[in-house]
């Protein structure tokens, strides 16, 4: 099974690797790390076969090593994702991401009415752990549930 | 001295919500004091709301502070596109304090990170009304003596009422008990009841009013509005169950009191007014003086 996956996406020798992503989730989770916009070399492998997951996804980014902050917001997108820390073609580290008390932007107020989608304001959520993640938003104070997250941009 | 605003009732401690009614009380006994001379105050209506702003205004006269502001944004720069940001810091440069109502939910707190003067929420949106929940529990203290162990039946609108929300948290550090009697569609919702329940209060749901209204020492009226249904038919058929008249109040208690945060439309038959537990035109004169009190604490002229 290890063989097989190394032919579904190449090793890197330094860097990150986020694994165990739900498929459906790995988008997001580009928008979120911003990796859009990043200079490394990134590899993006979907629809993986998994025997936990079923399907998952996998992001490889070269020579770029993520702060727990970071990682953290992963955790709003896919709580059982993996990030590994690879130097010299070894997993140095194996970190599980951690749902953050409170997040500011990314994410978008479910509120039509609320400040934050009527003028130029950042948003900020402190962050309930429940079932469906809960998001409360600091301004108008409603709740934004996981479930009908909408990532801002 | 650090700055305090007034946003939303959870921005005060209990002991800050016992200490406002004190200063309302004081303020009804002595209302003529000119704390504030030579202070001006902003009182900024983004949006209009007669009631509200008058009470505040004449909060702000009576402690002989200066008032300026906007009753709405026809003539402002607000109309030519000018952000929140913008605006509020302006205007934080020329007063002391800013009293603001804004349609949009979380404008205030929003506003108190822009501005270095305190600010006061007179309503965001459904959001929160502070200043009606403080008000309300000064006359429950004026009328029960107490904020202690109150029975409260809260009735009509309780899904959208951020008045019955703020005085629900706020009731919740006294040992209170609820009733709650709403239309299945406008029942209270679970995060509250939860709320309840973690801090171990006892709480009832009812479909009508009742033999409950017996039991209860305050009775809190909310509007039930058409806009709030999908289904016009179920607010034809259940409109009339929200409504009170003076013949439910025949065994009621001695020292019950009805009110509501206003305007009403039909949800209290005129017949109540006349009865001597009718008491939310009182409600409304206790207004003034809790705002003066809340004003008087937030620019530390009472401690």
């Amino acid at each position: 099974m290890s063989k097989d996956k190394k032919v579904q996406v190449t090793a890197i020798e330094n860097g990150t690797v986020i694994d165990h992503i739900p498929a459906d989730s790995l988008f997001k989770i580009v928008r979120i790390l911003r990796l859009e916009s990043e200079i490394n070399k990134v590899t993006f492998g979907t629809n993986l076969e998994s025997k936990v997951m079923g399907k998952k996804a996998i992001i490889k980014i070269n020579d770029r090593y993520c702060e727990q902050e970071e990682v953290n917001r992963i955790a709003i997108i896919a709580p059982m994702s993996i990030v590994n820390t690879i130097k010299n073609f070894d997993v140095v580290e194996k970190r599980k991401v951690v749902i953050p008390d409170s997040i500011e932007g990314f994410v978008k107020c479910g509120n039509p009415k609320c400040i934050t989608n009527n003028e130029p304001v950042k948003t900020s959520f402190s962050i309930i752990k429940s079932e469906d993640i809960t998001f409360k938003c600091r301004y108008c104070e409603k709740n934004t549930y996981q479930s009908e997250m909408i990532l801002i941009k | 001295m650090e700055k305090k605003n007034l946003i939303s009732i959870t921005d005060f401690s209990k002991e800050e919500i016992i200490r406002i009614t004190e200063l309302a009380a004081d303020f009804e006994q002595n209302p003529h004091q000119k704390l504030l001379e030579g202070k001006v105050i902003a009182s900024l209506f983004f949006e209009p709301s007669t009631r509200t702003r008058l009470s505040f205004e004449s909060a702000m006269n009576r402690l002989g502070a200066r008032v300026i502001g906007f009753s709405d944004t026809t003539n402002t720069s607000v109309s030519k596109g000018e952000t929140l940001h913008d605006t509020i810091l302006t205007i934080s440069n020329y007063c002391d304090m800013i009293v603001m109502r804004h349609s949009l939910e979380g404008a205030p707190r929003y506003a108190s990170e822009v501005s270095k003067i305190p600010i006061v929420n007179a309503g965001d949106g459904a959001n929160q009304h502070p200043s009606q929940t403080l008000l309300d529990l000064y006359s429950i203290k004026k009328t029960q003596g107490t904020l202690d162990g109150i029975k409260i039946m809260m009735i009509g609108d309780l899904k959208y009422g951020r008045t019955v929300h703020s005085l629900l948290e706020a009731l919740s550090h006294f040992n209170a008990e609820f009733i709650f009697v709403s239309p299945e569609e406008l029942s209270m919702p679970m995060e509250y009841k939860n709320g309840l329940t973690d801090k171990g209060l006892k709480f009832t749901e009812k479909r009508e009013i009742g033999e409950e209204i017996n039991s209860a020492d305050i009775v809190y009226m909310t509007r039930v509005q058409r806009e709030r249904f999908t289904d016009h038919m179920e607010y034809e058929r259940v409109k009339n169950a929200y409504v009170l008249r003076n013949s439910m109040l025949a065994n009621t208690k001695e020292n019950m009191r009805i009110l509501h945060p206003l305007p009403r439309v039909n949800e209290i038959d005129p017949d109540v007014d006349s009865n001597p537990k009718a008491y939310y035109f009182e409600q409304t004169e206790n207004g003034v003086y809790t705002r003066m009190a809340i004003i008087s604490y937030l620019l530390g002229v009472k401690k």
